[in-house]
């Protein structure tokens, strides 16, 4: 990649990119072999276009490397006239060879033109079935496999990891083809003219190879320096400036600034260097150039004088001298953007490749009836299988029940949420809906039977129409206007810019926590299911607003199961059934009134909370 | 914006500036003679036989070439330095100044766009910075020197030059001016696409939860449609380059050989100075082509100097007094005397008329809901903001009259969303006292009821924290920020709902350990749960904007019916009488 900066041929990189490559440190693929014949694999159905590119390729260059050949004819053909004054120039001669020349020209073009636009079709195809691909595998992964990984990690895989292949793609694969092709046709026309000063030539292979990888290596070593600075620096401005509150209220302002001022002359002298370094490879390639040049010149003044060579050959031979080296820069800077590409293939492969959650039974039940009657029986179930959290746990939701589940973090509260709305599969018992196994369901039915309204409130970049009609793009305005007045925003909506039309996303700063939560009850509530789940859903929301929103959620919890979860045992005291767990299991099970007259941990957690501080 | 940017930071290095001019000047020349000299072997050497004359002349080529390597390296060398020190002081000049601003200008651009201009938009600019040193200054060299080089060789087919050049401007800039708003789309179209996958894995339990797989099947297709679409117009534009050029430059050298031989014939012309005027028109076609290659990223960058600009531009709203006060008696009090809070153009303030006292050994509470004003009110007491009326005052001064480092060594803030700094549990709990012992480490721990886990944790005091905390829970991150405000030993504490993500029973143990540490000390304690005030000193209930009640509990129950209301909403009947 260090060579980039030597790229000759005309490649406006996308703007923004950069140079390609620079200062990227290389990801290694760990199995470049396989990870690239499967990328080509994924060029198969293409194989028709991309034969015509090559074999447009092919004629291209070969149009292209013929053409100084034909021209230095016509340097012999003013020699000629030179040499002899009395025949003159033959400038009939003269003009049919230019004609030929032009004509081959223009051919080449044509043809380089047509075999870059086929080759751009056919990798952005390629590209897009990646993509769509990838997107469609999302959707069948099981859930376990997105706690696995940092979500950083598996964004930058679905994102930069394809961009980048989709860069590599366009990148190495036309000018691959057209520089390892030039490299061939110029050898060939060398040698055609004069294997002496081809020979000559050619030592200059093994002098740029040293030469570019000698300084490769040594910009290489600072490049990574710069990146793993760059890096540490990024990090420290985020945290000054994420916590900038904290930096000035605990006076740390001048630490964190010396801090920084470190880091930034470190990045500035790896910066410089690795800058420095890789700039030198341009010179270095020139001087190499011209050395074959003066060679070349030298002896091939020589051989005209011995009359060995014409003039117009020399030419011709000089002409494809400096064609050699261009195109051999390019192929070593190419492997380099190349790697980088298949490891980020590579990466993506391995999504591509991770288990899948087990496909719906062909034979699916239907669900009749809609009564919403939840049990468990003797579920287990661990996210690992060293750490069991659910063991043996049984219960049962009657039909239009509230269920309320409290008890410490960690208890596995969220977790019996997931097990029902079938996120994760169990390691033991069943869980039935209705009496029917909800593995025996489809995903989506199962699901469409359930509202969920989660801790983290989770809404995508679209008006706040469309987030409240999330789970019912069908619905009229009339009633998500009545959902969002039952959900106590209608009048925070009202009063922002464009009301319902305003668009929002998860990182909108104008809406808070506590609003976001709202809508997304809002976004339960119209979606009217026969089971409802609300997983610490007003958390965020102040204690008033929620005990509106509450008499709203009472009406709709009336004529359907729900699941509540919540932290503030105010919030439940009503629910027909309270749940107390306690490291995956159910200590205590009643209403509020039976538990707090057992005086067990239920009464524990009620009167922690609502009991004032020993003020000794 | 990007010319004046790069005038204030560049003139420090007008120095190294004038030797990369200098040295890419003579290394241009050096290589522009090149193809002179090669002509003079073919005319003085080939053409008389004179082989002395051409290992003689082919010496003097080499010199030549080794002049213009050490000069080229040179000016990489200044040219790398200009540019990297470029990026250094702009980035250090922005970062100072986002030290300086209040919360308030941080939060007017938002703390990631902050980043995106301090590391991604100087980053563009000293790109731009690096193209200018290199390639952009040769290329006008390369062309005027070329000219001449061309004139010298024959005037008579100067003309060529003045048809090539055009037809290659205009060539390529036809392409160009097509390519530059397709790159923008595309950015744009690709920042959509990585926008719609980030969303689903995020959302991904919701996705699933309302069966919108399919939906989103459809939103990821349109997004990945449209870059597609964008991506095929972009790849036939750039399709078109490489061939256009390289005609025109083809063309170009048939139609010197054309009509050069035409001038040769009626010997105007020396065949070696055909030869040299062809490498020279090519060398002016090629600097042509380069520069304006590189004018494609000057309109991003010019965005990129835009967006840095404002931040610097941009005047911090609280500075501290020209003659600051650095004493003052350790009362440990804290006054609002009439405060009023209001962003500037706003209707309507976020306070108005506070004013409360908070002293030592007691406990102040503020209570009301969502957007009433409370974080606002708490950042005003280390003038993170500044009041628009009346005054806060600590131990009797005005705020803004003392010495920003006297004040904010009286006050230990826990905020709302617990931040911790990359480091271990150790160095975040001494990031306001570097010289706390690790007994007052374990004593803050111990009393923000985070003992256990810290000793449970790999390493304890030195167990690892990545940054912003992730790794550690929510509870735990909070604990750990309550801690190191405790090892502050602080005269006035200042908790801003710091409660909320522990569990009750943690939240009361926490409050009793805490009694005894802050005797000596104002803690104010900003609430959602009545339970957590409910034995504060006294409560201040704020209701938009405004103090509508200041009480004990009891008091607050029979005079305040909107802390009625908040309390109704939270406890039973027979907790609330």
């Amino acid at each position: 990649m260090t060579t980039q900066t030597a790229s000759p041929r005309p490649q406006p990189s996308p703007m923004g990119r950069g140079f390609p490559g620079m200062g990227m440190p290389v990801g290694k693929a760990e199995n470049f072999g396989v990870s690239a014949r499967r990328l080509l694999d994924r060029m198969r159905p293409e194989r028709y276009a991309l034969t015509a590119v090559v074999a447009l390729g092919v004629t291209s260059v070969a149009f292209a490397v013929a053409a100084p050949k034909i021209l230095g004819h016509a340097t012999d053909i003013i020699f000629a006239g030179v040499l002899d004054p009395r025949a003159g120039i033959d400038f009939g001669e003269l003009a049919e060879v230019l004609a030929w020349v032009m004509v081959l020209f223009l051919a080449s073009s044509l043809f380089a033109w047509v075999q870059g636009r086929l080759l751009n079709n056919v990798v952005q195809r390629v590209v897009f079935r990646l993509r769509e691909d990838v997107e469609a595998k999302l959707h069948r992964l099981p859930l376990r496999y997105f706690d696995g990984q940092p979500r950083g990690e598996l964004l930058s895989r679905v994102t930069n990891d394809i961009d980048n292949v989709s860069m590599t793609l366009q990148q190495t694969l036309s000018q691959m083809l057209t520089s390892l092709l030039t490299v061939v046709g110029v050898l060939v026309m060398m040698f055609t003219i004069s294997s002496l000063l081809a020979l000559i030539a050619l030592a200059v292979i093994p002098l740029s190879v040293i030469v570019t990888g000698q300084i490769g290596k040594r910009a290489q070593k600072l490049f990574i320096a710069q990146w793993r600075q760059t890096g540490a620096l990024n990090a420290h401005i985020e945290e000054a400036f994420t916590g900038h509150q904290l930096v000035t209220v605990f006076g740390r302002q001048r630490e964190s600034e010396t801090e920084f001022r470190r880091r930034n002359e470190e990045l500035f002298e790896s910066a410089s260097g690795a800058q420095f370094i890789s700039g030198l490879i341009m010179p270095s390639m020139m001087f190499l150039s011209n050395l074959s040049y003066v060679v070349v010149a030298v002896v091939g003044g020589l051989r005209i004088t011995s009359g060995a060579m014409t003039l117009g050959e020399v030419q011709a031979f000089i002409q494809y001298s400096r064609q050699f080296t261009m195109p051999l820069t390019q192929v070593a800077s190419m492997a380099n953007l190349m790697q980088s590409g298949v490891a980020s293939a590579e990466r993506v492969f391995e999504l591509l490749d991770a288990e899948e959650q087990e496909p719906d039974p062909v034979d699916a039940a239907e669900i009749a009836g809609r009564r919403g009657r939840v049990e468990f029986e003797s579920v287990s179930f661990a996210y690992r299988p060293e750490v069991p959290l659910i063991e043996n746990l049984s219960l049962v939701a009657e039909p239009g029940h509230t269920v309320a589940i409290v008890g410490p973090t960690g208890a596995g509260k969220t977790t019996l949420v997931n097990l029902i709305m079938r996120f994760y599969e169990l390691d033991a018992g069943r869980i039935t809906l209705d009496g029917v196994d909800i593995t025996r369901l489809r995903r989506d039915d199962l699901r469409s039977q359930t509202g969920m309204v989660l801790q983290d409130t989770w809404l995508f970049g679209g008006t706040i129409r469309d987030n409240i009609a999330y789970g019912r793009p069908d619905a009229t305005e009339e009633e998500i206007v009545a959902a969002a007045k039952a959900a106590h925003v209608d009048h925070f909506v009202r009063v922002m810019p464009d009301g319902y039309d305003t668009v929002i996303d998860e990182e909108a700063t104008n809406v808070s926590a506590g609003e976001k939560q709202l809508l997304t009850i809002a976004r339960a509530f119209l979606a009217s299911p026969s089971l409802l789940i609300l997983d610490e859903a007003t958390s965020s929301v102040d204690t008033r607003t929620e005990s509106l929103v509450q008499h709203a959620m009472a009406a709709l919890r009336s004529s359907r199961t729900s699941f509540v979860i919540a932290h503030r045992l105010s919030t439940i005291r009503d629910a027909d059934l309270i749940l107390v767990m306690e490291s995956g299991r159910i200590v205590e099970q009643g209403t509020h009134t039976e538990l707090l007259e057992r005086r067990g941990a239920y009464h524990r957690l009620y009167a922690a909370q609502f009991a004032a501080p020993d003020p000794t | 914006m990007l010319i004046r940017l790069l005038r204030s930071y560049l003139r420090p290095y007008r120095r190294e500036l004038t030797a990369v001019l200098v040295l890419q000047l003579i290394g241009t020349i050096a290589s522009l003679y090149l193809p002179s000299l090669n002509a003079d072997i073919i005319d003085f050497g080939i053409v008389t036989g004179d082989t002395g004359y051409i290992v003689a002349t082919g010496g003097w080529m080499l010199t030549v070439t080794t002049l213009q390597i050490v000069c080229s390296a040179g000016a990489v060398f200044f040219g790398a330095r200009t540019a990297m020190a470029f990026g250094r002081d702009v980035r250090g000049e922005i970062f100072h100044r986002v030290g300086r601003f209040s919360a308030r200008e941080v939060a007017q651009f938002g703390p990631p766009s902050l980043i995106t201009r301090t590391t991604n938009d100087v980053q563009q600019v000293q790109l731009l910075v690096v193209m200018l040193c290199t390639m952009f200054v040769t290329a006008p060299i390369m062309c005027v020197a070329g000219v001449i080089m061309a004139l010298r060789e024959d005037v008579g087919l100067s003309w060529l030059l003045l048809v090539c050049v055009p037809v290659l401007v205009i060539a390529i800039g036809l392409i160009v001016v097509r390519m530059v708003p397709q790159f923008r789309k595309m950015q744009d179209r690709i920042d959509q696409v990585n926008r719609v996958l980030r969303e689903q894995l995020s959302g991904i339990r919701v996705v699933r939860a309302f069966v919108r797989e399919p939906a989103e099947t459809r939103r990821f297709a349109d997004a990945n449609t449209a870059l597609t679409d964008t991506a095929l117009r972009v790849g036939r534009l750039q399709a078109l380059i490489f061939p256009t050029v390289m005609l025109v430059l083809n063309g170009s050298s048939v139609a010197v050989l054309w009509f050069g031989a035409y001038r040769v014939g009626a010997g105007e012309m020396q065949i070696g100075a055909l030869t040299a005027f062809l490498n020279y028109l090519m060398q002016i076609l090629m600097s042509v082509m380069m520069a304006t290659f590189i004018s494609m990223m000057i309109p991003r960058a010019a965005v990129c100097a835009e967006r840095i600009n404002e931040v610097l531009d941009t005047e911090p709203s609280v500075n501290p007094p020209p003659e600051p006060v650095r004493e003052l008696p350790a009362r440990a009090e804290l006054e609002f005397r009439g405060v009023e809070f209001r962003y500037p153009g706003a209707d309507e303030p976020v306070l108005r008329d506070i004013s409360f006292r908070a002293e030592s050994g007691r406990t102040t509470a503020i209570i009301g809901s969502t957007g009433s004003g409370k974080t606002t009110l708490l950042s005003l007491v280390p003038r993170l903001i500044d009041v628009t009326g009346g005054e806060v005052c600590v131990d009797g001064v005005d705020v803004r009259e003392l010495d920003p480092d006297v004040l904010r060594d009286r006050i230990g803030l826990v905020p709302q969303r617990a931040y911790l700094f990359t480091g271990t549990v150790a160095s975040n709990l001494r990031y306001g006292n570097p010289d706390a012992t690790d007994e007052d480490l374990w004593q803050a721990l111990e009393i923000a009821q985070a003992r256990d886990f810290v000793e449970e944790m790999p390493g304890g005091l030195d167990a690892p924290i990545a940054q912003g905390g992730t790794n550690v829970s929510g509870g735990q991150r909070q604990r750990l920020s309550i801690a190191r405000a405790l090892v502050r030993r602080p005269e006035i504490y200042l908790f801003d709902d710091a409660f909320s993500a522990l569990d009750l029973a943690t939240d009361v143990a926490l409050r009793v350990a805490l009694r005894p540490h802050t005797r000596k000390s104002a803690v104010v304690i900003v609430a959602q749960r009545v339970s957590t005030i409910l034995d504060a000193d006294q409560i201040i209930v704020l209701d938009n904007g405004s103090v509508v009640g200041i009480g004990n509990h009891r008091e607050l129950l029979g005079s305040c019916p909107t802390y009625r209301e908040i309390v109704e909403s939270q406890l039973t009947p027979e907790q609330v009488a």
